[in-house]
């Protein structure tokens, strides 16, 4: 299986094509629906953002709270067309890319289509695997979201499968 | 426990250590139907299908391993309780007990709390409320089900009220086309829910009812089974595969439930589980 470290450049992103399975390892930013409505009162309001958007790779998850001695509770993915009134515009601002499950909506497969971006397919309700991949977790925006705030992990071998890739080519 | 002339008594401190009992396992755990449906499927597909289901076997396995929650969607915690009418109840009152079972088993396994208000959207910080749905039956036992359910997979269910002359393709036409609309959000590879018949509200409970069967179980009528044998089939047909990847297996299964329902109305509810079919029963 191929490998993987973010961020990842505009030529391997070009090289990945939609079907094929792939291990991440690197930073990762999650975000789910509360997280991304606060993220654009902050963009409204020209406001500094909890990371910078500009090759990110965003992870459409709410993970559980971490058990002792584990960095990360299971976190597997959310369903990614609920945020397909936030994704388009973070793409455009230079958003490498987003990991969640099921198809895109509409806008944000033309959004990874028109600016050469990538979406990656986790597995849903593989939340103990994905947990264990996830080695640090820090919590850098919205607390009081708990499991909906903003967490900045470091992943290592997170697979996934490339579900819609930078030519718009989709598996779904 | 002691019995009071015919009325058998039960403290709620019981229930409430039952349900946290039974929440604690059931977030980490996929049923055995459900894990052997999930090795069959992973025998019949290849390419990325295969790769989803090997994921999520994988995952099973670590889960249970490290009593991690299967899914990080730790659910809504559906409870379903039918408590016979010679069980007379002590303590505080059920619902209350049965919160506290859910409250403790989110907070000591490390589950995810997701019930906030619809509006505001605040969350409640400790999963409660369960949805409790409570039956009185004969006898002095109290049957528990508790099923936490995934909202992936909650939010692609749909009711509709159909017209008799609809009939029995209607049924199945509705659930197929749920299912399809449904396509790779809800995690397929599905198990189906289907109430036929009551009325608008009681048939979305069934609905519910029928996920707690256990997977593979056919309904004793023939007619009824006859329906889920041919949902299953052409849901299977329309090839979303698991995670939508495309492939054979589209749903695990299908099961329904009936009720006698108004001479004017054919109402139909499907109400969709995500592969992670986690159920645990017990009795009191």
């Amino acid at each position: 299986m191929k490998r993987l470290s973010l961020p990842i450049s505009h030529e391997e992103i070009s090289s990945l094509h939609a079907g094929e399975e792939v291990l991440l390892s690197g930073t990762i930013y999650t975000a789910r629906d509360c997280a991304h409505k606060r993220i654009f009162e902050l963009l409204d309001e020209k406001k500094p953002l909890p990371f910078p958007i500009e090759n990110a790779v965003i992870y459409y998850a709410g993970p559980c709270p971490a058990p002792e001695g584990k960095a990360c509770g299971s976190c597997g993915p959310t369903t990614s067309v609920r945020m397909d009134s936030y994704a388009p515009r973070l793409l455009d601002l230079g958003l490498c890319g987003m990991i969640g499950k099921g198809e895109l909506g509409k806008r944000t497969a033309e959004a990874i289509q028109r600016n050469r971006k990538v979406y990656f397919a986790a597995i849903g309700g593989a939340g103990a695997l994905y947990g264990n991949a996830v080695k640090k977790c820090e919590c850098v925006a919205f607390p009081d979201l708990l499991s909906e705030a903003v967490y900045r992990m470091e992943v290592e071998d997170f697979p996934v499968l490339v579900a819609t890739d930078c030519m718009g080519r989709s598996v779904y | 426990m002691f019995y009071n002339g015919r009325m058998r008594i039960v403290d709620t401190k019981e229930i409430t250590e039952v349900v946290a009992h039974m929440a604690a396992r059931a977030g980490v755990s996929l049923t055995e139907a459900c894990r052997s449906s999930l090795e069959e499927a992973r025998k019949r597909e290849e390419g990325a299908a295969a790769f989803a289901l090997q994921i999520a076997l994988e995952n099973e396995k670590i889960a249970r391993r490290e009593k991690m929650p299967v899914c990080q969607d730790t659910g809504m915690a559906v409870v379903l309780m039918e408590i016979g009418q010679d069980v007379s109840l002590r303590g505080i009152p059920l619902s209350e007990a049965v919160n506290e079972g859910v409250r403790r088993a989110y907070r000591e396994g490390s589950f995810r709390m997701s019930i906030c208000d619809p509006l505001t959207r605040a969350n409640t910080g400790d999963n409660t409320p369960a949805h409790l749905h409570t039956e009185i039956v004969e006898g002095d036992k109290i049957d528990i089900v508790f099923l936490p359910k995934g909202f992936g997979s909650e939010n692609m269910s749909a009711l509709k009220m159909l017209t008799p002359a609809e009939g029995r393709e209607g049924i199945l036409r509705f659930v197929e086309e749920t299912v399809k609309t449904a396509g790779s959000r809800p995690c397929p590879p599905v198990y189906v829910g289907v109430g036929i018949g009551g009325s608008f509200d009681s048939c979305a409970f069934l609905a519910k009812k029928a996920l707690t069967r256990e997977l593979g179980k056919r309904h004793p009528r023939e007619d009824v089974a006859s329906i889920e044998e041919d949902a299953l089939a052409r849901i299977n047909a329309l090839h979303i595969g698991p995670q939508g990847f495309g492939g054979k297996t589209t749903a695990l299964g299908v099961s329904c439930e009936i009720a006698p329902t108004h001479i004017a109305g054919l109402p139909v509810a499907v109400n969709i589980q995500c592969h992670c079919v986690r159920c645990v029963k017990e009795t009191i």
